[in-house]
């Protein structure tokens, strides 16, 4: 099987199909990873842009290992973000990248939409990095895989999804994957983190931490943007933590057994508590490990090489 | 040169509804009626089968002349208006410099009377540079020939101001104009707050930035007795309290937009730079609302907020891209499209376009009437065309309708007893 698309812009149009063949792609992908060579040679000739127009370390790490280990060539091209103030289009910055012949541009943006403007003026595939609040895909599928690693099914999971849902493209992704596979969502954190009408997506919507873990397998923690306390969504990184935060007590009140995630980077002592973040019940580095075998099959997919 | 326009169909509303010849002499309206005296060498415009009516009158254009020329000047502008039908345009202050003061004004004026197309009316700003600080110099703008006041796209937020400004124009007898946005509860926003923002990951702006701010508005021009204009109402909530607001005598009136009332936020997934203005496209209740207070007369005005913007600016991502749309030379058929579904009458629908924008800024303007100036657009009104904006008189291609079949078209528009817009015979 084959995937039928030239981009990688969301989850939400994905068919559950899809979503398996990427997973299930990535399997491959993390066996070469474990190897003494990690390398293979499927998209040797191909070029990989990594176009970031934020500042990224793990994501365009990860893309740039995942291509380099695929054979491929890697250019990282990271315009200030000032230059999306400058006025040279988005468009414009794609077309010059893609007249040097590269197959797949992997792009963050802060603007939602970005990708898919972009996706729709270039003829090389595109991944979408992030975009904004909007999504961020291949965390999303990162975080599947990492789910389903654990010997975990979806159908049915409870996952509790924490934090300033509103703002994160993580927590977007995630929605639209795991409602789509048959888990039942939750979303946890003060109103004012939660976007409108969100219940619309086939999640529930909790304000209170204590009651939404009951029953929980997987408690995946959003990172918490300090700097928008400014913005009235909470009052203190001090009540937030009271409130919010992941502590060793709150994990006893999920399902034996739950895991703990988070897409980093972490916030210690806010969202989530060292002693958790750095317990047997995280799969937080598994998920930055697992980053990398996700996107070279999704690159795989992409290129067509099979 | 007089004009005789034979055999369509006048409809001057509120005066004459009927089959009838117009004829035009020295820039005038000279007789409305069957069997007119007309003197020899008047040119003969044949009418049949078509509508013949007063000039439209948009209260809300965006020229960008001066400073932005490259988007619109107002040459191009004026020239947009008169395909779309619209003899007469009032245009907003914020230029740059922001039309703040007579020499703009009077500025706007000398290039509206050279370009020699529509009759443009300038909107003076309400505060200096539209800061929402300090008054203009109103009475200043007023006899330089503004018809009106506004700080449109920057809504004064300072309620005191405001009420200052409300009071400070009773002296000058001119409407206050705002565009109703609390820029608090919308900031940072692209597009209505709803389940499709949140789809999409847009930042939102909701209904309720637009409600405060009418609720304020309401209440300060209840308190100081001025004329309250609300440009582009949007939202279900705006079109209650201007409802209630003319139920108790208030002086409030109301304007709404074509793409308000034609198609809502879902033109905005694909991340369409087209379907982003201010306000934003809603959701189908408002559009109804719309429908609804045109209907009744809640809302008295069909303007466009005609706002160019050139391609590349559109061309931006959907946060960084400008707020607007190009709407001169579609607001005929998308107004003539809401008589086909039966929201309006035919005479309301010319009401909405000439007779009451006109009324609402005490403008001689939009009606027929004997010794009225000539300003008279020829309708074809079941005439289909494709919108091609390619083919736009405006400098700007903004526009969400592309492609669109639309019924209902201008042939010719005349100001002043001019012909200065007829279509050529090979687009018929």
């Amino acid at each position: 099987m084959s995937l039928k698309r030239k981009d990688l812009l969301s989850l939400a149009p994905l068919s559950v199909d899809e979503i398996g063949l990427m997973l299930e792609t990535a399997d491959s992908f993390k066996e070469v990873t474990g190897r003494e060579i990690k390398k293979v040679p499927a998209l040797r000739g191909r070029t990989v842009v990594n176009l970031f127009f934020e500042p990224s370390t793990r994501t365009r790490t990860s893309f740039e290992l995942a291509a380099k280990r695929l054979s491929a060539d890697v250019i990282n091209f990271s315009p200030s973000s000032s230059s999306i103030v400058k006025g040279e289009t988005l468009l414009d910055t794609a077309r010059n990248i893609e007249a040097m012949q590269a197959d797949i541009i992997v792009l963050r943006h802060p603007s939602p939409g970005a990708a898919e403007t972009l996706a729709r003026g270039v003829k090389s595939s595109v991944i979408n990095a992030g975009d904004g609040w909007h999504e961020h895909p291949t965390q999303g599928l990162l975080d599947l895989y990492t789910i389903r690693e654990r010997g975990l099914s979806f159908e049915g999971l409870r996952v509790a999804i924490v934090g300033d849902v509103a703002h994160s493209r993580v927590a977007r992704s995630n929605i639209h994957a795991l409602v789509k596979l048959g888990a039942e969502v939750r979303l946890v954190g003060p109103p004012t983190m939660m976007p409108f009408g969100v219940e619309k997506l086939g999640v529930r919507v909790y304000y209170n931490f204590d009651e939404a873990l009951r029953g929980v397998q997987v408690i995946m923690m959003l990172r918490l943007q300090l700097e928008r306390q400014g913005k009235a969504l909470f009052p203190t990184i001090r009540e937030y933590a009271r409130l919010y935060g992941l502590t060793s007590e709150r994990v006893r009140m999920a399902d034996p057994g739950a895991i703990v995630m988070h897409p980093g980077p972490i916030n210690r002592g806010v969202e989530i508590a060292p002693e958790v973040a750095d317990s047997l019940s995280s799969v937080i580095l598994d998920q930055v490990a697992n980053g990398v075998a996700v996107r070279m099959g999704i690159l795989y997919l992409l290129s067509g090489a099979n | 040169m007089a004009i005789h326009i034979t055999g369509g169909h006048v409809i001057d509303p509120g005066r004459f509804n009927n089959m009838a010849d117009v004829l035009i002499d020295e820039g005038r309206v000279v007789a409305v009626g069957p069997h007119l005296t007309v003197p020899a060498g008047a040119t003969k415009i044949d009418a049949k089968g078509k509508l013949v009516l007063p000039g439209f009158v948009d209260l809300h254009v965006h020229f960008r002349e001066p400073g932005f020329e490259y988007k619109e000047s107002i040459q191009s502008g004026a020239a947009a208006a008169v395909a779309g039908g619209f003899t007469s345009v009032c245009c907003m202050p914020n230029t740059n410099p922001v039309n703040d003061n007579q020499a703009i004004t009077e500025f706007i004026i000398d290039r509206a009377r050279a370009a020699g197309l529509a009759n443009v009316f300038p909107i003076g700003a309400i505060t200096k540079g539209s800061e929402g600080k300090e008054l203009a110099e109103i009475g200043d703008l007023r006899r330089a020939g503004c018809v009106a006041i506004s700080d449109d796209g920057k809504p004064v937020m300072n309620s005191l101001v405001m009420r200052r400004a409300m009071e400070y124009a009773l002296a000058f007898d001119v409407a206050v104009v705002d565009h109703c946005e609390d820029l608090h509860l919308a900031e940072g926003g692209c597009m209505n707050e709803g389940a499709i923002s949140t789809e999409l990951g847009l930042p939102g702006m909701p209904a309720a930035a637009e409600d405060v701010m009418v609720a304020r508005n309401v209440a300060l021009a209840e308190l100081t007795g001025a004329r309250l204009h609300l440009a582009h109402i949007s939202t279900v909530g705006s079109v209650r309290m201007v409802r209630e607001a003319k139920s108790r005598g208030l002086k409030v009136t109301a304007e709404a937009c074509p793409h308000h009332f034609t198609i809502t936020e879902e033109v905005v997934r694909g991340y369409n730079t087209f379907a982003k203005m201010n306000p934003p496209l809603r959701t189908w209740k408002d559009v109804q609302a719309i429908k609804e207070g045109l209907c009744d007369g809640t809302i008295d005005v069909i303007a466009t907020d005609h706002a160019p913007h050139a391609t590349q600016e559109k061309q931006l991502g959907f946060t960084e891209a400008p707020f607007g749309i190009v709407g001169l030379e579609t607001a005929l058929p998308l107004t003539l499209a809401l008589v086909d579904e039966g929201v309006l009458s035919l005479e309301s629908a010319v009401d909405r376009l000439s007779t009451a924008p006109a009324k609402v800024f005490g403008l001689a303007k939009g009606t027929l009437a004997v010794g009225a100036d000539a300003d008279v657009a020829i309708v074809a009104q079941q005439e289909q065309w494709e919108v091609d904006p390619a083919k736009f008189f405006s400098k700007s291609r903004n526009t969400p309708f592309a492609g669109w079949k639309m019924k209902g078209r201008v042939t010719t528009t005349i100001v002043g007893g001019r012909v200065v817009f007829e279509t050529s015979p090979a687009e018929l």
